[in-house]
């Protein structure tokens, strides 16, 4: 006990002391006549901390009267300590935010609507929708990523199967699933993964033609048939022993699987390219294909963009440094380094830096892509889609009895919103 | 005598103001950082608290909700069954105790540091460790178990056997504590005791069960007090073990594992619903009350002090 106090008194103090250093700066550039202004930047991202200090340097080149602070929080503390940021008037003038978290901040007024007109046809419509709320737009997509199936060519090559065409459809994958399936070796088609909802089961429902929750967000789409079908895409490839089953998932991830040559595909994000490009095992055997056409063709897309703390002092120049991030120059520096810019049109050095894969794929997807389905809460009915789900997934109650319980939840959930 | 207390008596306040500056570090510290957030929990837990604060008074609702949900009974009964199954870790410290007590024994201290070792591993390490060793297809367990031709399960993702590979982990990694106390404890045991008891021709095992037992039954007392309050509370060892975050909820052992602190964490840093996460502790706090006042009645019945 003695020790946890003892600790945050320690925080206690160091926090005076950063206030008093603060204090300090601010009294010294008292007689300078420009307004010297020093942001404070909130990412979660510590492979692209030194990226975004670039940007900032960059930025500052335009702007000398304005510095900004980079301020780098792990994911997994990131949105608790945002909250906490926010509720005690301390948050970052400029952060990242996502889709799933979006509506909760706009629509408490904890961040700033854009209100100066700006061109957002330079960026894919389904993030500029994302980040509109009741009509207003918050912030400027900084980023994007689309979902394909990362596949393995030796294990293809092995039970002699052809690589997958770009316009290939379900029937051509549940064909190829049932001849990569390989039970003596141990080898699976694919990883039917419940714990991404955005590489797996959002995909085959909007593909399946139906649909999470509706666009004014305020029903679950889960009752819909077409979304089942969705759903029974996965169910059906366990059942079929083509995918493991939830145990075997839960103690070994399908990424995990993947990178020992268990699995033959791997539903995956844009992002994975850093994963596997690094891992000596994928770096030379795999590569990837678009996401197969069920009644229609559809990946999950999704994107960070930046916006503007409600409660800072400086929005002018908030506002201009989220500008700047949103621009095409911006997304240049970014496209060297991360993850693909969102800014339509800067996205090639992204594709040249892996010429041996068919990264061009996550890009031509752009033009089917569906937005990442959220509402004001999305964190709340995300969790009864794995509590719901799961007895699906491990057949104890069937799909379309999981998936009724699952809407008559959400739309509860939704309700309360 | 008289001048001592006449001593005493002249400047008392002096004093006691001594003895309020010695203790204000700890009480200010403990006023601060714990009971002023258990007020508050308190009082957030008739409220309903958004993600970014900002409150509304709504009465009993919280713990009317409380008792009609199904996950909050759940997890108690986890949680209850973790505790009563993680006394077992008492008796297990009492006969390693023993041993290591011996007189002659060589490298105790050696013993005695391998047992302590998991209690100075970081908790998250530790439910890291065990998640490879559980682990289905890959986990040593089930490879030792394939050697004698048992087909091992899926040790964290069975509901049929989640809960208990859980409590093996929590015993495992507290059987060094409790084993350093009681070996203290026995050692603190006269030893004419002994001496007397083997000259009135008692054997080891008696001697074990007639003067090391009953001697060392406030040590006991103490420890199953720590260590029913300490799972009650449980919540690292899961949330690692089950899998992180939200991944937990696709376990689909995760109805048998789901605790009383996790189900607190989810309702208030996952779904943004912190009145009622205040509730769900606040009882929480109870159950824990209750079942410490509970043991302090019982000790009358079993411990002996001398």
């Amino acid at each position: 006990m003695w020790k946890s106090a003892r600790s945050g008194a320690a925080l206690l103090c160091a926090a005076l002391l950063a206030s008093a250093c603060g204090g300090g700066e601010q009294a010294g550039t008292d007689t300078q006549p420009e307004e010297r202004v020093k942001l404070s930047y909130g990412v979660w991202d510590a492979t692209q901390q030194a990226v975004m200090q670039e940007l900032a340097a960059e930025f500052t080149k335009t702007y000398p009267s304005i510095t900004v602070d980079v301020q780098l929080t792990p994911w997994v503390d990131y949105w608790t300590k945002m909250k906490a940021a926010v509720s005690g008037g301390a948050a970052p003038d400029v952060f990242w935010m996502n889709g799933p978290n979006f509506q909760l901040y706009a629509s408490n007024g904890v961040i700033r609507p854009i209100e100066e007109q700006v061109d957002t046809s330079v960026y894919p419509k389904p993030l500029v929708d994302l980040y509109t709320y009741e009509g207003k737009l918050y912030g400027l997509p900084k980023d994007m990523d689309t979902v394909g199936v990362w596949y393995n060519k030796t294990l293809f090559d092995a039970a002699k199967v052809k690589y997958p065409a770009d316009d290939w459809t379900w029937a051509d994958f549940k064909e190829a699933a049932a001849r990569l399936t390989d039970a003596k070796k141990g080898v699976y088609a694919v990883g039917a993964q419940l714990t991404s909802f955005q590489e797996y089961q959002y995909n085959t429902i909007y593909q399946a033609g139906g649909y999470v929750i509706s666009p004014d967000g305020k029903q679950s789409g889960y009752a819909d048939p077409k979304t089942i079908a969705g759903l029974k895409f996965w169910t059906d490839l366990i059942a079929a022993k083509q995918s493991p089953d939830l145990k075997t998932m839960t103690d070994t991830t399908p990424l995990q699987l993947f990178e020992a040559g268990k699995l033959a595909m791997y539903w995956g994000g844009s992002w994975n390219v850093a994963e596997f490009g690094k891992n000596d095992y994928t770096k030379d055997k795999v590569d990837v294909a678009p996401l197969p056409k069920g009644e229609k063709q559809a990946t999950i897309i999704h994107g960070v963009a930046n916006v503007v703390s409600a409660k800072t002092e400086h929005p002018a120049q908030a506002w201009a440094f989220v500008k700047f991030l949103g621009s095409k120059k911006a997304a240049e520096i970014l496209g060297k380094k991360g993850p693909i810019p969102a800014y339509n049109g800067t996205q090639q050095d992204w594709v040249k830096a892996h010429p041996e894969w068919k990264l061009q794929t996550f890009l031509d997807s752009v033009a089917y892509a569906v937005p990442y389905p959220v509402s004001k809460n999305t964190a709340a009915w995300q969790e009864a889609e794995l509590t719901h789900l799961t007895k699906a997934w491990t057949g104890e109650v069937p799909v379309e009895k999981a998936a009724a319980d699952l809407a008559a939840a959400m739309n509860d959930l939704l309700a309360k919103e | 005598m008289t001048g001592r207390k006449h001593a005493a008596s002249r400047k008392p306040w002096t004093e006691a103001l001594w003895g309020y500056a010695f203790i204000a570090p700890t009480g200010l510290g403990l006023a601060i950082f714990y009971l002023w957030p258990v007020l508050q929990t308190a009082y957030f837990s008739f409220t309903e608290w958004g993600a970014f604060g900002g409150h509304t008074w709504t009465g009993l609702e919280n713990y009317a909700r409380l008792f009609g949900d199904p996950e909050v009974g759940r997890a108690v009964l986890n949680t209850l069954t973790y505790t009563v199954l993680g006394l077992l870790g008492i008796p297990i410290a009492i006969v390693f105790a023993a041993l290591l007590n011996r007189p002659g024994l060589g490298g105790v201290t050696l013993y005695r540091t391998a047992f302590f070792l998991p209690v100075v591993t970081m908790p998250v390490a530790v439910a890291m460790l065990w998640r490879w060793l559980y682990n289905g297809d890959y986990g040593l367990i089930n490879q030792v178990l394939a050697l004698a031709g048992i087909d091992g399960p899926n040790w964290i993702a069975d509901p049929a056997t989640a809960l208990y590979a859980l409590i093996v982990v929590g015993v495992w990694s507290s059987v060094g504590y409790n084993l350093i106390i009681f070996l203290a404890g026995m050692q603190a045991i006269p030893k004419e005791l002994y001496e007397a008891a083997s000259m009135d021709g008692a054997g080891r095992v008696r001697q074990f069960f007639r003067i090391t037992l009953p001697m060392l039954s406030p040590t006991a007392f103490f420890i199953s007090i720590v260590s029913v309050i300490g799972s009650l509370q449980l919540f690292d060892l899961v949330f690692v073990m089950t899998g992180s975050g939200q991944a937990a909820r696709a376990n689909p052992a995760y109805s048998r594992l789901q605790t009383v602190v996790q189900l607190f964490y989810e309702r208030a840093f996952v779904t943004n619903d912190r009145g009622y996460a205040a509730a769900i502790v606040m009882a929480l706090l109870v159950l824990i009350a209750v079942l410490t006042i509970l043991q302090f009645r019982l000790q009358r019945r079993w411990v002996h002090y001398v």
